[in-house]
C-alpha cells in the first residue's frame, strides 16, 4: 500500500465519552496525484511517485518536462513510495486519497523536526550535568567525563556531545488515526507529529 | 487559514449547548463523576475568575472560599463530563481575569464585583 503526503495543520484537542481529553494533530492529507510509475522491469522495484498541492509558481524546466510527461499540472510536493509485490496497480494520473487510512488504524508520520541550533547534552540527549551544591562552579550543564585516559588515549566514535539538535527527519511510529474527514481530506491521529505547521508529512500505514 | 481546518475538526466537539455565562458570574457547575460503575453528579458553585482558549481547549476557572479556604476548579467547557452550567448571579466587571481575587480576603473584598439588579430582573438566571 502507497502512503500518502501531508501538511501538518496544528494540534488541538478532543474529548472521548468518559471525558478524557485526547492531544491530535490535524493533517491536511491528499489529494495526491500519479505523476510516475515504477516498475520490477524497468526500475528494478515496484513503487509510484506521487504529487501534492498543485502549483504554478516555480517549477524549473525540467520538472516541468516531467510532470508534461505524466500528463499533469505541476506539484509543490513529491515523494516516492515504494509499493510491495502484492500490492494494487496504480496507474499515472491516480488519484490517492485519504481514504486508505480508516478510523482506529495506526499509522506512520515522517516528517521534518523543528531546528533546535547548536545545544548542549542536556537538551540534546537528556544528561543530568553536574552537581548544582557541594562547592561546585561551573560544571552545572557539563558533560562530565568523555572516555578514559592513556587507553584509549583516543575519544571513542559516537561518543555523544553538544552539537546541533533537530530539523532531522524523524518519523513518529504507530499514531492512532481518530477521525478521517474525506470531504475536506483533514487526518487527525492521536499525539504529536515532529516539525512546525505547514510541515510536509510522509504517512504510511504502520506494519503489523 | 490552519485555524479554521482546527477548527473544523473540533466542529463535532464543539456543538454542545453551553449557556451563557461571562467572567465574575456565579454559577454552579454539574460534574458527572464516576465511582467504578456508578456514576453520580456533583455541584461546584463559585464565581468564573476567567474564560480562556478557543475551539475544544476552552476552559473556565471558578473560584469559592469554602470554609475559610479558596477552592478553584478549572473546568474544560466543552467537556462531556460537565453535565449542566447554571448562571446564579450576574457579575459587573471591569478586567477580563479576576485573579485579583485571590488576594482579597472577606467579605468587603469579595463584594468587588457589584450584582448589577439590572432593569430587567435577570430573566435568564
Amino acid at each position: 500500500m502507497a502512503g500518502l503526503i501531508g501538511k501538518k495543520i496544528g494540534m488541538t484537542r478532543i474529548f472521548n465519552p468518559d471525558g478524557k481529553s485526547i492531544p491530535v494533530t490535524v493533517i491536511k492529507a491528499g489529494p495526491c496525484k500519479v505523476i510516475q510509475k515504477k516498475t520490477e522491469k524497468k526500475d528494478g522495484y515496484k513503487a509510484v511517485q506521487l504529487g501534492f498541492e498543485p502549483t504554478e509558481k516555480r517549477i524549473n524546466k525540467p520538472m516541468l518536462g516531467h510532470f508534461k510527461k505524466a500528463g499533469l499540472k505541476p506539484f509543490k510536493k513529491i515523494r516516492e513510495f515504494r509499493l510491495s509485490v502484492d500490492d494494487p496497480d496504480y496507474k499515472v494520473g491516480d488519484t490517492v486519497t485519504i481514504e486508505m487510512f480508516n478510523v482506529n488504524e495506526k499509522i506512520n508520520c515522517t516528517s521534518l523536526s523543528k531546528g533546535k541550533g547548536f545545544t548542549g547534552v542536556i537538551k540534546k540527549y537528556g544528561f543530568h550535568g553536574g552537581p548544582k551544591t557541594h562547592g561546585q562552579s561551573n560544571k552545572y550543564r557539563a558533560p562530565g567525563s568523555i572516555g578514559s585516559s592513556a587507553t584509549p588515549s583516543r575519544v571513542i566514535k559516537g561518543m555523544k556531545m553538544a552539537g546541533h539538535k533537530g530539523a532531522k527527519n524523524t518519523t513518529v511510529k504507530n499514531l492512532k488515526v481518530i477521525i478521517v474527514d474525506n470531504e475536506n481530506s483533514l487526518l487527525t491521529v492521536k499525539g504529536t507529529v515532529p516539525g512546525w505547521k505547514g510541515n510536509y508529512v510522509l504517512l504510511k500505514k504502520a506494519k503489523g | 487559514m490552519s485555524d479554521a481546518l482546527i477548527r473544523k475538526v473540533e466542529k463535532e466537539y464543539t456543538s454542545k449547548e453551553i449557556p451563557d455565562f461571562n467572567v465574575g458570574d456565579t454559577i454552579k457547575v454539574s460534574v458527572k463523576i464516576r465511582e467504578g460503575e456508578k456514576e453520580r453528579t456533583q455541584v461546584f458553585g463559585g464565581i468564573v475568575i476567567s474564560k480562556r482558549g478557543k475551539g475544544t481547549g476552552t476552559s473556565f476557572t471558578v473560584r469559592k472560599v469554602s470554609s475559610g479556604v479558596g477552592v478553584e476548579r478549572v473546568f474544560p467547557l466543552y467537556s462531556p463530563n460537565i453535565d449542566k452550567i447554571e448562571r446564579v448571579k450576574e457579575g459587573k466587571i471591569r478586567r477580563a481575569k479576576l485573579y485579583y481575587l485571590r488576594d482579597k480576603v472577606g467579605k468587603s473584598a469579595k463584594v468587588k464585583q457589584k450584582k448589577r439588579t439590572t432593569s430587567k430582573p435577570s430573566s435568564n438566571s
